[in-house]
Order: C-alpha cells, then structure tokens, then sequence
C-alpha cells in the first residue's frame, strides 16, 4: 500500500502546484485565527477554498482543513462557523486540536470526517483511544516527540489512522501547550495562530552580523557565512551560565525522507509535510520528491536520493526524535 | 512547472552591463514601471485583497547587482514606483540579486529558502515582507506577459532592458512553462 503524502497549502497557487505535483492529500486553512498559520497574505477566503478542493477533486486529490487553534471564550462562532463553511466546500476533513470543538463537531456534523491535529499533543494510546471512542476520530497526528519503535506500538493499540511529520520545520515542545511566543510577544500558535507573529520578527544587518529580534529581544545574530537565523526563540542561542548555544533546539529542520520504508513499516498512513508558510515552489518540490520516495517504497524500489537540504529552514537537516540521537 | 532545486547558483548581473545601466534617464522607467504594476493590480485583483492592509507599505526592493533601487509604494490605492539610484528609505527592504527578485515573482524559487541561504536580505516590516511574498506568488505573475498588454510607448523602454538583461545574465524573464 503507497503511504499518502499530505501537503501543505498556503495560497490556492500552491494547492494548485501540490496537486499538480503529485500529492495525494493538501490540507489548508481560512484566513483567520481558526487555523495555526494565521501568518500576513497565507490562506483562503470562502469561496478560494471551495475552488481549491473542487480543482483538487477533479484531479483525484483530497483536502483537509485545518481549524486547529484553540477557540477564544466568547468568540467560537468564528470557528463554528469555519467548521461549517468547510463542510459545505467539500472538505474531506477538518483537523481539529480543542475538544469542545471536537465535541462541537462531532454533535453538529457528523458526516464530516474529524482527524486529530498534532496541537492536541496526543502522544500515547490511551489518549488516542479516548478521542477515536469519544469523538470519533479517524486520524491523529502524532507529535514530533516519538520514535519509529515508540510509533509501532502505539499503532499497535489503536484501531484509528496515524500520520507523521517527515519534512520542514520541526517544533519540539508540548504542542498546543507552548508559551515561547507568547512570552515574547502576547500571541502564540495555540490561540492566535501565530507563532512568532510577522509583526514581532525584524531582521537587521548590522556591522557585526545579522540579527533577528522577536518582540524586542535579540534572539540570535549570525555572521557573513552563516544561514539567516530562524525568529522563534526555540531555536535562538542564548547564553546560560558560561555557555553561549541553543539552549532549547539547533537550528535544524526535519527530513525523515530515509525512514519511510520504517514508518511504513510501523503501520503509519500518511506522512505530513510542514510548511504552509511557504512558496509555491517549496511545495512542488518537496512533493515530487517525496511522492517519487512513497512510489518507490510501495514497490519495492530503493528511495531515490534526496535532494531538499538547501530547502530546510536553517539549511540542516535531522531525523528529530525518530531515530533518538538528536538533542 | 520546471522548478529550480536549489537556490545556490543564481545569476548575477555581470558589472559591465550593470554599469551601462547607469547611463538612461530613470524617470521614464519609473512611469513604465508604475504603468506595469497598476496594470497587474488591476489584471489581478485578488493580489491587493491578499496583501491587506499589513501589505501597505513602502518597500525599497534593491537588485543588489543593479545600480538603481526601486521604491515601491503600496500605501494608496494604486500602486506607485519610483527608480532611483540611492536607497531612499521605507517601511522594508528586500535586496538581491535581480535574477533572485524576478525569480520570486516568477515563483522559481522559495522566498525562504533564498533568505536562510542568505541569497535575500529582509529588513524593517516583516510583516509587510511576508504579506506581499505571499500575495506576489499567489497570483503566478508572467512579467513579460503583462509588459506585452502595456500600449506600446510604455512597454518599449522595459522590453528593451529585459532584452539586455536576458542576453547579459542568460536568465530567462519569463515565467517557466508548466511541464508536468
């Protein structure tokens, strides 16, 4: 069985190009706080997203919407609404993370298929469990915290679909619990949809190097040679005690691309791309390369070689947690 | 679509041709240039939606290879360019390579990648930066497409560089074809 690659859309553009690529799956979101990539000129107004699935339908492919923040008190009927606008676009299914909104949907639509959002940070089986028996969920994302092994067994115990992360930015902490961002700057992925918001990231070159700034704070500054550095304060370097590094994470991106024959192995579905956030031309090529990868391994071909390093935000790449050897 | 894989190898405009490129007047550009973009905003209507008002801005875009900057103001209802020789100063900046700007546009290469490679420079409004990154390549702009629609007194002086710049750099300023 060919895993299914699932990609990012940020713009109809780059679901245009995702389908045209190759993909199998493209998920997407609004342009507002309901989804976790709230970011200046991303996303889809009502009608791009009702366009963008019946182009990505008419091609074979399907689309997820992501509505994976968590709603504000007061403010839910802007994601019940979101629920139901994808519903009556086409969507093959939201990707939900807050469990009133799970139980909100599940009550109110119940035709529409629900996967689980890696914000939940549903990283055992007995919390899988109770979302597959409660809200009826079909898939969950798993976070970007567990290994092959680790991944196996829990597949072993749930009766539900199961999709990882292989490529693009990594995000090491509790997802949907992180409160880097908002200590910088108020906002934050969980809420606001924004982690790092745009409006706090500034950049300057400076005799000494370049620097990024979030909110104020100098998170990182880089010489001539080095690549740019990344504006989360994960992945800033800081000084603790006598050592100057990066205290949480590296500078690194994800590329699992080699351990698809083992995902698949460990009973996987679908593997996830990141990168909503970025071009067109990201996701074409990110696409072609992993669709040739999961063509390959479904039969019995070796992985063609990679080619997506200099595609990786911070220009490195990691296996992250899969393999365990990583920070 | 023919994608490059990586940036790396983007071409630079060789000096001797950026120095020719001292010599023309700059104000007839800067009405062409305005011409254009008000063309393309209006040929695609939905690029001013997706910039929004964090789109409003003045950028000074700098083809770091090129002895001209363009001031590109974003702020009124119809956009407005002037070419100038010296940075002027705006609420951001993006510089690089022109083959780099137009590759961009083009949506050859991912603005991201170009930046952590260090090919572009960000500064100033990030937000800005990112909202018309995001709506330029959402709307799969053909630069030689939309010079071509532009009455002819307009379209000659921009024709005539892209020429110059084609036969100079070997990039081709057009957007690739779609091969898949």
């Amino acid at each position: 069985m060919t895993l299914e690659i699932v990609c990012p859309a940020g713009t109809p553009a780059a679901l245009r190009a995702a389908v045209k690529a190759g993909a199998h799956t493209i998920y997407c979101g609004f342009a507002d706080e309901t989804n976790a990539r709230n970011f200046p000129g991303l996303n889809f107004g009502r009608a791009e997203m009702a366009e963008g699935i019946a182009f990505a339908h008419a091609r074979g492919s399907k689309v997820l919407v992501a509505i994976n923040t968590y709603p504000r008190a007061g403010a839910e009927h802007l994601w019940h609404a979101a629920i139901a606008d994808a519903e009556t676009a086409g969507a093959d299914a939201v990707i939900l993370a807050d469990i009133g909104l799970l139980a909100f949907a599940a009550e109110h639509h119940p035709g529409l298929r629900r996967h689980l959002s890696v914000q939940a940070a549903a990283a055992n089986s007995d919390i899988i469990n109770f979302y597959a028996d409660t809200f009826d969920v079909k898939r969950v994302v798993l976070p970007r915290v567990l290994s092959v092994p680790e991944i196996a067994a829990i597949n072993a115990e749930i009766d539900v679909e199961t999709e990882v992360f292989v490529f693009g930015g990594l995000c090491v902490m509790a997802e949907g619990r992180c409160s880097l961002s908002s200590y910088a700057t108020g906002e934050s992925p969980n809420m606001n949809g924004v982690c790092s918001p745009a409006s706090h990231v500034k950049y300057s070159e400076e005799p000494d190097g370049l620097a990024a700034r979030l909110g104020g704070y100098t998170i990182h500054k880089v010489g001539r040679d080095e690549p740019a550095p990344y504006p989360t304060l994960c992945k800033g370097c800081f000084t603790a005690g006598d050592k100057t590094s990066h205290t949480f994470e590296d500078p690194t991106s994800l590329n699992a691309e080699q351990l698809i024959p083992q995902l698949a192995k460990a009973g996987v579905t679908a593997l996830k791309i990141e990168g909503r956030q970025r071009s067109r031309s990201y996701v074409a090529q990110v696409v072609r390369n992993f669709r040739a990868a999961v063509d390959a391994v479904a039969e019995g071909r070796p992985l063609p070689a990679g080619m997506l390093a200099r595609l990786s935000e911070g220009q490195s790449g990691t296996t992250g947690a899969y393999k365990k050897t990583w920070r | 679509m023919h994608y490059a894989e990586t940036p790396g190898s983007i071409p630079v405009f060789p000096r001797p041709a950026a120095l020719a490129l001292r010599l023309p007047p700059l104000a007839p550009l800067s009405v062409a240039l305005t011409a254009l973009a008000r063309r393309i905003t209006r040929r695609h209507p939905e690029l001013l939606t997706r910039l929004g008002s964090d789109g409003a801005a003045r950028f000074v875009i700098d083809p770091t290879d090129l002895p001209m900057v363009l001031q590109f103001d974003l702020r009124a209802s119809e956009p407005h360019i002037r070419v100038l020789r010296r940075d002027p100063g705006g609420d951001a900046r993006i510089a690089g390579p022109m083959a780099a700007l137009l590759g961009l546009v083009h949506g050859v290469y991912d603005g991201d990648a170009l930046f952590f490679s260090r090919d572009l420079v960000i500064e100033g409004d990030t937000a800005a930066t990112l909202a018309l990154r995001n709506a330029i390549d959402d709307a799969e702009l053909d630069l030689s497409e939309e010079i071509d629609a532009l009455p002819m007194t307009l379209s000659r002086p921009l024709r005539a560089l892209i020429r110059f710049a084609e036969r100079r750099t070997g990039v081709a300023l057009t957007r690739p074809e779609e091969d898949y």
